[in-house]
């Protein structure tokens, strides 16, 4: 059986969907569960051809809620499980990842946006960026990357392993169906050749030795009694998620802190609003930038208050009707920056609408 | 005389245990204990215990046990088995669990074949919200949401789970409903439930004809007798499916 499929480096030009297969292979993924749902389905036909070929495994299962739950339960066996979905099959997924965040298992799932709301399209949106950040039951405690890129799609999924079992918080790949579907040119390598770490998963169930004897039996809930018993637990969850905020924030930037007009997008839109700067910063413009939060749970907050204290102006673009907007209207509270947006639900933002807005609020 | 011992892989800590008074969670729990340890299986078995009353046994046993959601334990241990087949693999729910809300999941297991043992305990009704109308309950039988008794043109005949189960699962599936009434049998239902996950020959599946007294507002005499002589009238106690003897 080969080792692994890629060595080296190797400059590829794929969908999204088939680069994420290959960078869950060398994460070195044991297991993925899933449920067909465009735009998210190569994912399990790469994986599934990839997979017996290095010795892991596929379980297709009924629908996302079995999807979402077995891959808690490959977790809980202490193997790297992952799942995939969109859409509606994102709204179904929130049940099992409210378990996952409430007791600490480090699923990584990958969500291909689609149109919204219900069925809407397959196609594309950014519309899932409150489900995925805040959905089901909970308080969000979760991890969740905002990729823009193919290049992206393969360096995040295997970093999204390792923050996911390094922190223990369930962890999102927050991709797009341009992402899924779209080709483009990235570098798979292979993470060890780049002094890259992969976190060794271990078991919540069936570790070895008797339980009551050899050790202490794994008893996990998520259930409690009293209001009290609660309260601590997830205080708890939250001095634990906030403590690792620093570490796990990410962001790019260009010229943002020292710009008047700041275009703040996330995944494929941050794309078209970074073309827009340096297209502007080309033609002459001087006091505009670009910021574009790469983990949306959590969010730069301290950067995003820092940039609205010093621009005079904050242009959001994103392909939801303010999803992004509303946490970062929650970031900046209480500073008086001007807001302008580019709101197109399920729609795709070009570079030239955003430099024509520029413009028109200048 | 030979007293009834307490299961050595019971955890003595959690003991008396949460349910209510004349429970047969208790009964059912007792025959898987005395299972897992004819079996010497305490340290390869992850218990999976639904949502219901059935969540109470999260720190039944010294075995590893995982509290899920309500009707999705048959999903968490089947991922559990799916990743690691070492394991042997319990999944416990009630009738609500199963047979309503985690239906799909139960059909699909079965119709997988999936390699884990699912023990559902069947008392005819939602015990721990208050004693609602289940999938189970019977024709006439007065719950919190059928207070003139159950209206079967209205809401259907109680579901008949292991004949479902065994209707959908394969060759090497083991499927039989047992009794709190009948504890000898109950443990060799479950017993070989478990051996039959272990032997890798498919999915099992055991329902357990339990009481409730406290939604049914019964006393003992009365609960034994709607156990005993009510809902084996609809509900046949026996094996349907063993592998190797056919139907």
């Amino acid at each position: 059986m080969a080792n692994k499929p890629i060595t080296g480096e190797q400059r590829v030009f794929m969908t999204g969907n088939e680069v994420i297969a290959y960078a869950a292979v060398m994460a070195e993924a044991d297991i993925m569960y899933g449920y067909p749902i465009t735009p998210q389905n190569e994912i399990m036909h790469y994986w599934t051809r990839l997979a017996p070929k290095y010795g892991k495994k596929f379980l297709q299962t009924e629908d996302e809620l079995s999807a979402g739950f077995t891959t808690i339960g490959g977790v809980l066996a202490g193997r790297k499980a992952f799942t995939a979905t969109a859409g509606p099959g994102n709204t179904l997924m929130q049940e099992p990842m409210s378990m996952a965040e409430m007791m600490r298992i480090p699923t990584l799932l990958i969500v291909q946006q689609r149109g919204g709301p219900s069925t809407a399209t397959v196609i594309y949106s950014q519309q899932e960026v409150t489900m995925t950040t805040y959905g089901g039951n909970g308080e969000g405690f979760r991890i969740v990357y905002s990729t823009s890129s193919h290049q992206d799609l393969y360096d995040y999924v295997i970093k999204g392993f390792n923050t996911a079992w390094k922190y223990r918080f369930p962890t999102f790949i927050l991709g797009d169906g341009y992402q899924a579907k779209m080709r483009e040119a990235c570098v798979m390598y292979d993470p060890a050749e780049r002094g890259i770490e992969l976190v060794k998963p271990t078991p919540y169930m069936g570790a070895p030795g008797t339980p009551g004897v050899d050790r202490k039996p794994s008893h996990m809930r998520n259930t409690y009694n009293t209001e009290e018993e609660l309260y601590e637990v997830v205080m708890n969850l939250a001095k634990a998620y906030e403590a690792i905020i620093p570490e796990v924030v990410e962001f790019e930037e260009l010229n943002a802190f020292e710009a008047d007009t700041v275009i703040i997008a996330h995944g494929v839109v941050s794309r078209a609003a970074k073309g827009a700067v340096k297209e502007l910063l080309a033609e002459g413009e001087k006091k505009v930038g670009y910021f574009r939060p790469i983990t949306l749970r959590p969010l730069a907050v301290n950067e995003l208050r820092e940039i609205a204290q010093r621009a005079k102006k904050l242009i959001i673009a994103e392909s939801s009707y303010g999803q992004l907007l509303k946490q970062i209207k929650e970031a900046i509270y209480g500073t008086d920056v001007e807001i302008h947006t580019i709101l197109k639900p399920g729609v795709g933002i070009t570079q030239e609408e955003i430099v024509a807005k520029y413009h028109e609020v200048k | 005389m030979n007293y009834p011992q307490i299961p050595k892989s019971w955890n003595i800590e959690s003991k008396p245990h949460k349910f209510c008074p004349g429970c047969g969670h208790g009964i059912a729990l007792k025959a898987l204990g005395m299972v897992i340890d004819e079996l010497g299986i305490q340290d390869k078995t992850v218990f999976g215990v639904d949502i219901g009353c059935s969540l109470l046994a999260w720190d039944f046993f010294n075995v590893d046990t995982i509290q899920t959601h309500h009707g999705r334990t048959t999903p968490v241990i089947t991922g559990i088995k799916r990743a690691n087949p070492e394991l042997i693999t319990i999944a416990y729910m009630g009738d609500g669990g199963g047979y309503a809300i985690g239906s799909q999941h139960l059909v699909n297991a079965a119709a997988r074949n999936e390699k884990i043992t699912v023990i559902l305990v069947n008392n005819t009704n939602y015990g721990m919200t208050g004693g609602q109308m289940a999938p189970t309950t019977l024709p006439g039988q007065k719950t919190e949401t059928t207070p003139y008794g159950r209206d079967v043109d209205e809401t259907g005949y109680p579901t008949l789970g292991p004949e479902m189960v065994a209707a959908i699962a394969r060759e090497g599936a083991y499927v039989a409903r047992g009794t709190v009434a009948n504890l000898r049998q109950l443990k060799g239902f479950i017993k070989k439930a478990i051996e039959n996950q272990m032997a890798g020959n498919g999915f099992s599946f055991v329902e357990v004809l339990s009481g409730c007294p406290t939604n049914w507002r019964t006393n003992a005499k009365e609960t034994w007798d709607f156990i005993e002589n009510t809902m084996t009238q609809y509900f046949k106690v026996g094996e349907l499916k063993v592998p190797g003897k056919g139907e």
